[in-house]
């Protein structure tokens, strides 16, 4: 009440104003004028010149001029693009020359950076933003789809083909050999953790990627050392759509798509198989063989039409800003079966209090899915199964579908079984729900201007629930001469919630006095991860428990763990020129033990804004250019177990029990441990240039860094009887990344009706492992032994000090005089007359180690249209259907008959040499070009009685590979092409109606 | 007003620094549903479900059922094909003329039948930690059954003295692992209770007559501390135990050591004999689903259970692995295709021998191809899932596919043996009249249709060395009985694929050892390995 008793006096004043302008009104006078640009002197052409209160608007011409008939005490309202506007008075001026400000991206936009935001223009660290309009666009089910291809340095790779699945996320190469490698993603101020929701193909599926509103990626340590033990393989901070305050706004955007698969791996036909075996099998063979020629891989895949609808309301409800949406998708695989439906609904409030001195944003998402997942071991079942045999039998057992059985109709023993049998006999239906809300407060402290508090309160909760079931008669789970009593129904559940409280101070003062800006901030933050898992017995399709099963000894088991947080961080602008960034974190973990739950994370970063500089000023070229310079450690702890640093004795199972006497007694086994652990530790050095020329036409960055890690999380041996593992993880080695990244958006064409934007960026890194034993260098130390394949005894990958991690450990092929290689031959490196793994080499690696991002947005009139292109080099893959399934063994086993690559029809090999597998044959350099997106669209501007907002779009998805991989997709995470989920060609048509 | 505000400012502060402390204390978590070391040795009962992990190492593959594994992925990817007795067996029958295996995939032992290894393959891989993982559980116990740790934890009386039995135990199943080790890897590493595991230290060999007199004292105490023969629970050791592993060690003693025991295994043989034992009347029912019965012979088994005691390994994949035949024949749900016999081995037999059991319903007696083709050499129904009367044993599981037969680590026929070879190699405190009785009693149980059978056994090496080979067949001896007699590596018995050569091959000697595995060699820089690898 006083307050508003209070204003009553400048209401009135305001009033005697405008009446006193009023009269001054009726004198009109013409006015002309200039606008030219504040940095350069240089005209700016069609702005908008508008006279407020009136309908007057006229615009600049191509040397920046103006004229215009107003009254004498008329405002005139300047606004362009890429300008800050501005309000000028007349004031019985006849001339009005204005020199505008460039708002370009650039300069005013602010950048969240974790705990709080910062100007572009005084970022120090290597950070990228990509907003809403810059995403790739079409059916998108997992959000960082959206940003693929957009950002040098960060890599994004989908994980396969099934609707939702996510993808692997490296910046920087990633820094572990045998811990996590994923970035910290946080979404709205809450840090998800790296363990994926059970039921559910991926967790970030569960995020809208219609809400999101914008990316913000922290690449190098100086940005990411705020986050501490987190910040080792960057950090991704998703930032979701806000209330704007208003009038109601309504969008609705619904995308139909339709998806194909883009081929099938090359294998064999029913001929080929039947004449193979004619002349090669035995006579037990030739009595399976038999007379169809099915196409598996045709009888398993489909095509999928998938629908996403999403509705939004956004405005403001009295002075409280909001927006709603509801989603809604029903996405089918490829694979038959397969299918994802979600239903979403997110909810923004950004209400101020307290006279605008308390801001609250409330954001609740929530996502239920309802998954059926197809049975993916039909897609290897569907290559290797015999093409001569039909889909179905003629007898109802085993659903119906043909099977391997005896004479007696009873199943054989390990055999495959019929992949469409495998498919439509599973049903494993999954029910996951999460949600994520947080609250947050930013109070500016009264009576200390710039201080301000913020606390942010935040919960991660799922829920899921699901049942595997596999019908009775179902050759998968069938119980040999027991009817009735097979097949699965299987329940299970798990609960998490993650909890977050993050507390800081933020002091901003500008000193004009001696041109200095200071931010400084600092912080508590506390997360808990916890999640609980359910056990159950089991149950066969009927619904029984199974004879001579128990329930579980315990109902539930939680695991958990906790990070707490200290940090600071100063920000120091001089003169707008120098610029200074310095954060410090102090994080403690529960993974580790009493001595080795903290550490502290340091970082500094400077930047010199050239452009800035006088001797600059005049720089027509130029129209930005800033160095920046950054050091900072940081950590990582993620990828391992919750409690490894201790032994602890879990009870055995009861089928593992011990027979004493007339008793089974259930036994109690130590794990192994490793007293010392500790978390993985990031060194990085990062050298920018941020760079616009023609008044930011051209802009974009040069980023060289040197990432050095040291205390790998590796698991390494363990002196035979010295501990309960023969493997255990410890921190032992040392690797670095260094790598540079380059970025260049132009704008070449940019005129009323037509607008050209090419967005262009390369990575190179160069990943090499340079320590990998307690002693350095020592020579019984062959290197980290990974990734198997199918058909392999061993491993085929190696990261071995002076070279990359994911090498290849190979044989070297041995070729006659047409180039086909010989069976079994390789050359003997060592020159003992023996072949053996000591002739193996370090071939090429599994990573890229140059990749490449290339879109482009046109628009012309109502029309738009762009694309996305991809490119990767020298990525090697090895190629394990044609090493696995190229080899008459495969056609013709011991027993039964398969299909086999089309690969042996080349070698004809007998695949009787176990080494084969090994040869650098199978190795291929998987280098390609991908176009992922093609889209068009059309603005019809406003429809139906000018109320409504129509754009409508079509868009295709893996549009083209090309590549020389003779597989069927050349990118491949981790580099061994085996029965991946294959990624469909998809074609959506979408419209998005503003209301 | 303002020293409101500070009051509620110092107010607030405390509340904070309280939230945080309290928080901090969230950084100390323990896992679910297990117990820390604290926690479990508090009783008798709990130490004897720790003891059970020392059994269960040598049974089970890993703590969780069938599919889990206690010994990590890097030593082996395929945890259900880790337990003891499988890869043991690979080890000690598979190299022989026992067997040979149809497949050569990444989780088949590669190369054993053929006799080319090398320290990194899984089969000799997964023994040497097999036999390690047991050895460091056994020496926990061990160390946590001290005298010290028990009045500590305030553990006495009754209580206390069945843990003092248990650890009496547990030294015994270390010291047939160190067994184990001694004779497939000749000098392992020796660590005993005094290390502190989990801290870092290297393990230092001692060499293989080093092992051998701590086996032996080991065993040489043991066979006074435990239990009198027979008086333990069934499934756990007694004294005869002891003995018996002691009279292999005796046995063995000159290749082991270079010095001959065979007085000694007699000695130690008699004391067995003079137990109790006596053979099993009829053959045909040691293998079988219900053989637990056959306490009269057996001395100690490693008990499977096709409810409680589940694995692929074990007697499970002697039940499934002999290739064609078919599952009412072996009592499980049916045939994985491995196994089959050389047809040197099938020629020790004669026909009235009721003790090589072998399939030979469509599988050709000569095994041309030793991969891949399943049909080549015999089969065998040796060990079969049923009972005494043909029926399903009452512990089966719903799929029948784990087996109940328990697997005689030591049995009387075997000590009758030891005692008759040890008479004719020079030991002392026997004769010969009652060597050859025992051979003649094994004889009669093997031929009970032949009503000449006893006459058909002798007194000589040959027949004890072929003798062995019928009446132990897939037990776990053959490759140590011919290395004792200079058959392993030599050219002097040649047996199909040996050394890779369908006709058969003498190989390097060195093939008498299994290498260190390379994982260890990187892990401990004391360690030596054996030559030529």
């Amino acid at each position: 009440m006083r307050k508003f008793t209070k204003s009553i006096p400048k209401f009135f004043l305001v009033v005697l104003v405008l009446m006193c302008t009023a009269f001054s009104a009726l004198a009109q006078n013409t006015i002309t004028g200039k606008v030219t640009d504040s940095k350069d002197g240089s005209p700016v052409a069609g702005v908008t010149v508008a006279v407020l209160g009136s309908k007057t608007v006229v615009r600049t011409e191509n040397d920046g001029t103006f004229k215009v008939n107003v009254p004498a005490n008329a405002i005139l309202v300047f606004t362009e693009v890429g300008f800050a506007g501005q309000q000028i008075a007349v004031a019985g001026k006849s001339v009005v020359d204005v020199a505008l400000v460039q708002t370009s991206q650039q300069l005013n936009e602010v950048v969240v950076v974790g705990y709080g935001t910062t100007r572009k223009k005084d970022l120090t660290g290597s950070v990228n933003v990509i907003n809403a309009k810059d995403f790739q666009k079409g059916n998108i089910t997992t959000p960082e789809q959206m940003i693929a291809g957009k950002v040098p340095g960060v890599s994004i790779t989908s994980n396969g083909g099934q609707p939702g699945s996510g993808s692997t996320i490296r910046i920087r190469g990633g820094s572990s050999l045998y811990a996590g490698n994923d970035p910290l993603i946080v979404i709205d101020g809450v840090p998800l953790d790296h363990d994926g929701i059970n039921g559910a193909s991926n967790a970030l599926s569960f995020i809208n990627a219609d809400d999101i509103e914008s990316f913000t990626i922290l690449k190098d340590a100086s940005a990411a050392a705020i986050y501490g033990t987190r910040g080792s393989n960057g950090v991704i901070i998703i930032t979701t759509k806000k209330g704007k305050a208003g009038e109601l706004k309504m969008n609705f955007i619904t995308t139909t798509s339709f998806a194909t698969k883009t081929g099938n791996v090359a294998v064999l036909n029913g001929d080929q198989i039947r004449t193979i075996v004619n002349q090669l099998g035995t006579p037990s063979q030739k009595l399976q063989v038999g007379s169809s020629n099915t196409n598996w891989q045709d009888a398993i895949y489909h095509t999928a039409v998938s629908s996403e609808n999403n509705l939004s309301f956004s405005g403001g409800i009295n002075k409280l800003p909001y927006r709603v949406s509801l989603g809604y998708a029903y996405l089918n695989g490829i694979l038959q079966t397969d299918r994802l439906q979600k239903t979403s609904v997110a909810l923004a409030l950004n209400p101020t209090f307290l006279n605008n001195t308390l801001k609250v944003d409330i954001n609740i998402k929530a996502i239920a899915e309802d998954t059926r997942f197809g049975n993916q071991g039909a897609i290897g079942g569907a290559v290797g199964f015999d093409p001569t045999q039909s889909i179905y039998s003629n007898s109802p057992r085993y659903g119906g579908y043909y099977e391997w059985v005896e004479s007696n109709g009873e199943l054989k023993l390990n055999r495959p079984n019929n992949p469409v049998g495998v498919l439509k006999e599973t049903f494993d239906k999954q029910t996951p729900k999460r949600s994520i809300g947080s609250i947050q407060f930013d109070y500016a402290i009264p009576k200390i201007s710039g201080l301000h508090a913020n606390l942010n309160l935040a919960y991660d909760a799922s829920k899921s629930t699901g049942t595997y079931f596999i019908n009775d008669s179902a050759a998968s789970a069938y119980v040999i001469s027991k009817p009735g009593i097979g097949g699965s129904n299987n329940p299970n559940k798990q609960t998490k919630l993650n909890t977050v409280m993050d507390f800081y101070l933020n002091y901003f003062k500008d000193l004009p006095s001696i041109k200095s800006r200071i931010d400084f901030t600092a912080g508590y933050s506390f997360n808990d991860y916890k999640s609980t898992n359910y056990y159950y017995r089991a149950y066969n399709a009927k619904g029984d428990t199974i004879a001579g099963t128990k329930p579980p000894d315990y109902p539930s088991g939680i695991n958990e763990n906790v990070l707490i947080g200290i940090y600071g961080r100063l920000k120091y602008v001089y003169n707008e020129k120098y610029l200074l960034t310095a954060t410090l974190r102090r994080d403690g973990s529960s993974r580790f033990g009493p001595d080795n739950k903290w550490g502290t994370f340091p970082s500094v970063a400077l930047a010199w804004q050239v452009k800035n500089e006088d001797f600059m000023k005049n720089n027509k070229t130029f129209s930005d250019l800033k160095l920046r310079l950054g050091y900072g450690i940081t950590g990582q702890q993620d990828g391992i177990g919750n409690y490894l640093f201790k032994s602890f004795y879990g009870l055995g199972s009861p089928q593992s029990s011990v027979g004493f006497g007339n008793n089974y007694y259930q036994p109690y086994a130590p794990s192994g441990y490793y007293p010392d652990l500790k978390w993985e530790q990031t060194e990085g050095y990062n050298l920018g240039i941020d760079y616009g020329f023609l008044k930011n036409r051209i802009t974009g960055s040069v980023e060289f860094y040197l990432r050095k890690t040291k205390d790998l999380l590796n698991v390494t041996s363990q002196p035979a009887g010295a501990n309960f593992s023969a493997y255990i993880l410890t921190n032992v080695g040392n690797m670095d990344n260094k790598g540079v990244e380059f970025n260049i958006t132009a704008i070449p064409v940019k005129k009323p009706n037509l607008s050209v934007e090419v967005g262009f960026n390369a990575t190179y890194n160069k990943n090499t492992i340079t320590n990998l034993t307690v002693v350095p260098n020592d020579p019984n130390y062959l290197g980290f032994l990974g990734g198997g394949a199918a058909g392999l005894n061993g491993f085929l990958l190696l990261g071995a000090v002076g070279g990359p991690k994911n090498t290849f450990y190979m044989y070297h092929q041995i070729y006659d005089a047409n180039g086909q290689p010989i069976e079994g031959l390789f050359e003997d490196l060592n020159r003992d007359g023996i072949i053996n793994d000591k002739d193996r080499y370090k071939s090429k690696a599994a990573d890229p180690d140059l990749f490449f991002g290339f879109s482009t947005n046109v628009n012309y009139k109502n029309w738009s249209a762009g694309f996305v292109l991809r490119a990767n080099f020298n990525n090697y893959v090895y190629n394990n259907v044609y090493s696995n399934l190229g080899k008459l063994t495969q056609v013709l086993d011991a027993y039964t008959i398969h299909n086999g690559s089309s690969n042996y029809l080349q070698t004809k090999f007998a695949g009787k040499t176990d080494i084969q597998g090994f040869s650098d044959y199978y190795l291929e350099n998987a280098s390609f070009l991908k176009m992922d997106n093609f889209n068009i669209g059309y603005n019809f501007g406003k429809v139906y009685h000018n109320k409504i907002g129509l754009r409508v779009n079509l868009t295709a998805q893996n549009v083209f590979v090309i590549t020389k991989y003779k597989g069927l997709d050349p990118e491949v995470v981790g580099g061994v092409d085996n029965n991946l989920y294959p990624r469909p060609r998809i074609i959506s048509l979408g419209a998005n109606l503003d209301f | 007003m303002k020293n409101y505000s500070l009051r509620s400012i110092t107010a607030n502060f405390i509340l904070v620094v309280a939230i945080l402390t309290g928080c901090t204390k969230k950084l100390d978590l323990t896992p679910s549903n297990v117990l820390t070391n604290d926690q479990i040795f508090t009783s008798a009962a709990n130490y004897k479900q720790v003891l059970a992990k020392v059994y269960g190492a040598m049974l089970t593959t890993g703590n969780q059922g069938p599919g889990s594994g206690d010994l990590p992925p890097e030593i082996i990817t395929d945890a259900g094909n880790s337990d003891f007795f499988r890869n043991f067996w690979y080890l000690e029958c598979l190299s022989t003329d026992e067997a040979g295996w149809t497949y050569h995939n990444n989780t088949d032992p590669i190369g054993i039948h053929q006799m080319n290894w090398s320290s990194v393959n899984f089969s000799v891989k997964c023994s040497y930690y097999r036999s390690f993982y047991a050895i460091t559980l056994a020496n926990n116990f061990i160390s946590e059954s001290s005298e010290d740790k028990l009045s500590k934890r305030g553990i006495s009386g009754t209580g206390a003295d069945a843990i003092r039995g248990f650890k009496q135990e547990a030294r015994f199943l270390r010291a047939y692992h160190y067994w184990i080790l001694m004779d497939l890897f000749g000098n392992p590493p020796l660590v005993t209770d005094s290390a502190k595991i989990g801290s870092k230290f290297f393990p230092k060999q001692v060499g293989r007559p080093g092992l051998f007199a701590f086996i032996e004292s080991e065993l040489k105490d043991l066979g006074t501390k435990l239990p009198a023969p027979k008086t333990n629970e069934y499934g756990r050791v007694d004294q005869a135990a002891a003995w018996a592993l002691l009279s292999r060690l005796y046995l063995n003693a000159e290749v082991y050591t270079g010095t001959p025991r065979y007085t000694d295994a007699i000695t130690i043989c008699n004391k067995i004999t003079g137990a109790g034992y006596t053979l099993h009347p009829k053959y045909k029912e040691l293998m079988l689903g219900d053989n637990d019965l056959n306490t009269d012979e057996f001395i100690w088994t490693a008990r499977y259970d096709g409810l409680s005691t589940q694995t692929y390994g074990g007697t499970t994949f002697l039940v499934h692995g002999p290739a064609g035949v078919p599952g009412d024949s072996s009592g499980c749900s049916g045939t994985w295709n491995c196994i089959r016999v050389t047809q040197q081995f099938v020629d020790l037999f004669n026909t009235l021998d009721v003790r090589g059991q072998f399939y030979t319903n469509g599988q050709n007696k000569i095994m041309t191809q030793l991969l891949d083709v399943s049909t080549d050499g015999y089969s065998s129904t040796k060990f079969r899932n049923k009972t005494r009367n043909g029926a399903v044993p009452p512990n089966t599981d719903n799929g029948n596919t784990f087996s109940s037969i328990d697997m005689p680590i030591f049995r009387l026929a075997e000590t009758y043996l030891i005692y008759a070879e040890s008479v004719l190699k020079g030991g002392t405190g026997g004769s010969n009249i009652t060597a050859l009785g025992y051979l003649q009693q094994l004889a009669v149980r093997a031929r009970p249709t032949d009503i000449n059978a006893a006459n058909s056994a002798s007194l000589t090496l040959p027949y004890i060395l072929a003798e062995r080979g019928r009446e132990l067949m897939w037990e776990g001896h053959r490759r140590t009985d011919l290395i004792r007699y200079g058959q392993f590596t030599t050219a002097a018995y040649l047996w199909a694929w040996k050394g890779g050569v369908q006709s058969g091959t003498g190989v390097d000697s060195k093939y008498n050892l299994y290498p260190i595995p390379s994982d260890d060699l990187a892990a401990n820089p004391s360690l030596v390995q054996n030559n030529g690898y």
